[in-house]
């Protein structure tokens, strides 16, 4: 009888039937274990999850204060039903994790999302050697390469100086989730108050209040003094543009932080002033950097340009398949664009009730978390 | 070669006209003088040929970037662009640029013809080891590229007429016509004076609106003169200091392209300029607009072009007689000077009249408006007979009154991204009505006519649906249906479903059709018969 594999695609998560366990499942189960929170990695309904340590105060923020939740340390191992589980960390954002499992000599590890560099807020990636491994390729083509981080920042930095030479406000959009950590932790900041959109400015209050180095943002409300926004930094998620909230930072120039930048075509239908190329995920050298320094020798290639990939590598001698999840699916989009799809009706919709909810309440429905 | 890189991409990144007209103006005002030529060249759409093959560059910058030639493709069918995918793969060896200029550049491109393949792969491959990856892009549209990125000729002229203080006009006319950046320069091109620089100059077109509601609403039809509304290029007719010149509506000065017409330097008395439509003609009666596409843009014109798609000038409206400005008289009093001129005409058939309708009252023309595609035309234009002639777009006096577009409810099959600005978007759609077996035929490729957040509901639904893919083409689940209105319907032996549409546009989304209530082929047929 041929043996059933360890982690299975059963199309509401990567699943682990030995140990009862979902990996990142799409739809509610028992037992679940999240790589990181973002929202399509992480969803709502499930009985038990189990997470990094560092993921916990935006699982609860997002999912809700109840849930059952236990969290460990990156390479603290745990036994289910006999099979050995650990975390390790991808880098992607704080408490991003992947997930280790062992049983009977065979060991297989799932990515969830992940890059190489170190931005300086998630604990940095760390290769672990496996037979099996399932990589994400969301960025998984060869036109993409990563400018170092620090270029990109003081790129960020000039641009912020020529707005405040001009007195314009300085709105940045990217997600609210790690990439506004990042900024926060590799731009030159003023000696100034930054501003921040309700949804960005919860993750970071979270964040603080459970014991991260992040600095303090300011709530652009209803009542903010326009004035006050000459020549400052704004921090907006992607679903505040076209809104009538933005236009209260008039005048101002809008720059965007995603890989996807790194195209022509992406950044003019964005139609920003300025284009940031920074992502999150890995780029194609270091994708095929991580996956030989797993030593994997059969690779598993998920949401992104998963065929392309798995060919790639197949010609390239590690035997490879793709696998549908319905982690961005053929959307070949972050998180953050799906939002795009969002009429603008709803925007202000959102930004209505924001006003209305206050703060905490905003931030569970904003589409840009 | 670093300005000329940073400019392209700012233009690139903006699309406020202002700014790219500040950019443009800015850089005309700073750059070297041959440098200034050049830019020039290619945003007048002169880029000079290279003779490179497509498939070996594509070739070489794969073998360059260490990867396979599918994985290139597929690269590109991501990006959208060939240069831009090109520029992206390479190894990033110069990040800081080079030190070329641009006209440096264009003399070390110049150097390709003649060589041999292998002597041009050095010669291309070793350039891009010199050049960042924006200058890569910018070097590859040198190349072979074509340099699309909405700076239109009139937003050129606007800025080096801005840069130089000079008469937008006398600029537009100073930078068309035949000219060659390797025998001229700048300073001649732009700068010098010349005489005919006032002869050459066009009025800016009148441009009529759309009808709103019934045509009776614009009061007794006594008052208004109605022409049809033909489909071919608006056109100004300039004959002063006995030099022909042929505006058309973009603001080109065409005058080479159309041969048929340059009689008129003969037959035009001196200070006259003419308003009317340049169509395909033959046999007493315009030809649908298709036959005129074969031979717009061509930039020589063979001898079977002319053959078979003669143009004629359909007149309608006169500027200028004798020198003098005559915008100022009254519709009815310049269609008569109109029509002394062409009655004053040697026999020939290359200007005509475009001629008055006869109609009683509204009812009259309201019965006649559904022949307009017999008649080849677009519908119908209503003049008022005591109106002069106005600059630009103006309400009041001269309506379009145009037909409905012909259109079916089509099922969307296949779908393709985009580019440029809509490249990683499915945007570019294939559509199929039910054919006589009960299976979908596609009959027509559609892209334009929906909203953004339209475009990004499709794309999502797109995205998740695919059933199989071929190279960059998708294979869509048939569910969604949308209204496709053409312009013009014919028979096609090239197309499987027998027919070919011109113009197909999506009207609306039909979210309220499901995919068997989409039209048929035979509906389609019904159309084609009934059009001609």
């Amino acid at each position: 009888m041929p043996k059933q594999p360890l982690l299975q695609f059963t199309g509401k998560s990567i699943y682990c039937a030995i140990a009862d366990v979902h990996i990142d499942p799409w739809m509610p189960v028992g037992r679940a274990i999240i790589t990181h929170a973002h929202s399509d990695h992480a969803r709502w309904g499930s009985r038990h999850y189990l997470a990094h340590k560092d993921s916990e105060p935006i699982l609860r923020l997002r999912l809700g204060q109840d849930i059952n939740l236990q969290t460990v340390q990156y390479g603290e191992k745990f036994m289910i039903n006999g099979v050995k589980f650990s975390l390790h960390p991808a880098g992607h954002i704080i408490g991003s994790a992947q997930v280790r499992v062992e049983y009977q000599g065979e060991v297989w590890v799932a990515s969830g999302d992940y890059k190489l560099e170190d931005d300086h807020f998630a604990t940095p990636f760390e290769p672990v050697k496996c037979h099996i491994f399932i990589t994400e390729s969301t960025f998984g083509l060869p036109i993409y390469k990563w400018q170092p981080q620090q270029e990109v920042m003081s790129e960020i930095d000039d641009w912020w100086a020529q707005n405040r030479a001009e007195d314009k406000a300085s709105v940045l959009m990217g997600y609210s989730l790690g990439k506004m950590q990042r900024i926060l932790k590799n731009i030159r900041l003023q000696d100034t108050v930054i501003y921040a959109h309700g949804a960005i400015h919860t993750v970071n209050e979270r964040l603080r209040e459970a014991g991260f180095d992040l600095p303090e943002l300011t709530l652009v409300t209803k009542e903010t003094d326009r004035k006050l926004f000459k020549g400052s930094l704004v921090l907006a998620p992607p679903s505040a543009d076209g809104t009538t909230w933005i236009r209260k930072f008039a005048p101002y120039s809008v720059g965007y932080c995603s890989g996807w930048m790194a195209l022509r075509g992406a950044k003019n239908r964005r139609a920003v002033d300025q284009g940031f190329v920074l992502s999150d995920h890995v780029d194609w050298p270091d994708l095929n950097r991580a996956v030989k320094e797993t030593g994997a020798e059969k690779v598993y290639v998920t949401h992104g340009y998963t065929s392309i990939y798995a060919r790639w590598l197949n010609e390239n001698g590690i035997e490879a398949a793709e696998v549908n999840t319905m982690y961005g699916n053929e959307d070949e989009n972050e998180e953050e664009e799906v939002v795009q799809d969002v009429s603008a009706g709803q925007n202000v919709y959102e930004e209505h009730k924001q006003e209305l909810d206050g703060e905490m309440s905003a931030d569970k429905k904003s589409t840009g978390l | 070669m670093k300005q000329f890189a940073d400019l392209f991409m700012n233009l690139d990144r903006t699309n406020k006209t202002n700014a790219k007209v500040d950019l443009l103006k800015n850089y005309f005002l700073t750059a070297p003088e041959d440098d200034k030529l050049w830019a020039l060249t290619l945003f007048t759409g002169r880029r000079p040929s290279f003779k490179v093959n497509r498939t070996q560059v594509k070739e070489w910058a794969a073998e360059q970037a260490g990867i396979p030639m599918w994985l290139f493709q597929e690269s590109y069918h991501s990006v959208g662009d060939l240069g831009e995918t090109i520029s992206l793969l390479l190894p990033r060896t110069s990040p800081g640029g080079s030190e070329k200029s641009l006209s440096e550049w264009f003399h070390y491109l110049g150097m390709l013809p003649g060589m041999a393949d292998e002597q041009k792969r050095y010669h291309i491959t070793h350039a891009w080891t010199q050049l960042s990856q924006h200058e890569t892009f910018v070097f590859n549209k040198l190349l072979m590229g074509s340099f699309r990125i909405g700076v239109s000729q009139t937003l050129v002229v606007r800025a080096l007429a801005e840069a130089t203080e000079t008469d937008s006009n006398v600029i537009a006319h100073r930078v068309m016509g035949q000219w060659n950046p390797l025998d001229t320069t700048f300073e001649q091109l732009i700068l010098d004076k010349g005489e005919n620089d006032n002869a050459s100059r066009p009025y800016p077109f009148f441009l009529a609106y759309p009808i709103e509601g019934d045509v009776a609403d614009l009061g007794e039809a006594d008052d208004w003169f109605a022409e049809w509304k033909w489909d071919g290029i608006r056109s100004q007719i300039i004959y002063r200091n006995k030099e022909l010149f042929i505006w058309t509506r973009g603001e080109e000065l065409s005058t080479e392209k159309f041969p048929e017409l340059h009689f008129l330097s003969e037959a035009l008395p001196n200070g006259t300029v003419l308003d009317g439509e340049i169509v395909t003609y033959a046999d007493g009666r315009p030809m649908p607009f298709n036959v005129l596409q074969t031979r717009i843009g061509r930039k020589n014109l063979s001898k079977k072009v002319l053959e078979e798609a003669p143009v004629a000038f359909l007149a309608y409206d006169m500027l200028e007689a004798n020198g003098v400005d005559i915008r100022g008289l009254t519709q009815e009093q310049r269609r008569a000077q109109l029509e002394l001129l062409h009655a004053n005409m040697p026999e020939q058939s290359y200007f005509n009249l475009s001629p008055l309708i006869d109609f009683e009252d509204w009812q009259a023309l309201r019965d006649l408006h559904p022949q307009s595609r017999e008649h080849i035309a677009e519908g119908f234009m209503v003049k008022r007979k005591a109106s002069t002639y106005q600059v630009g777009r103006k309400k009041g006096d001269w309506w379009k009154w145009k037909v409905d577009p012909l259109s079916v409810d089509a099922v969307l099959i296949y779908a393709q991204k985009g580019s440029g600005r809509r490249a990683e978007l499915f945007t570019d759609y294939t559509f199929a009505v039910w054919g006589d077996d009960g299976k979908l035929v596609p009959f027509a490729k559609a892209y334009s006519g929906l909203t953004d957040a339209e475009i990004g509901q499709v794309d999502y639904f797109i995205k998740r649906n695919v059933l199989e893919k071929f190279g960059p083409v998708r294979t869509v689940k048939p569910e969604l249906v949308f209204e496709i209105g053409f312009e013009g319907i014919n028979e096609s032996t090239r197309h499987k479903s027998g027919i070919a549409v011109r113009f197909p546009r999506i009207l609306r989304w039909r979210k309220d059709k499901k995919a068997e209530e989409a039209d048929s082929l035979a509906g389609l047929r019904e159309i084609l018969s009934n059009y001609r």
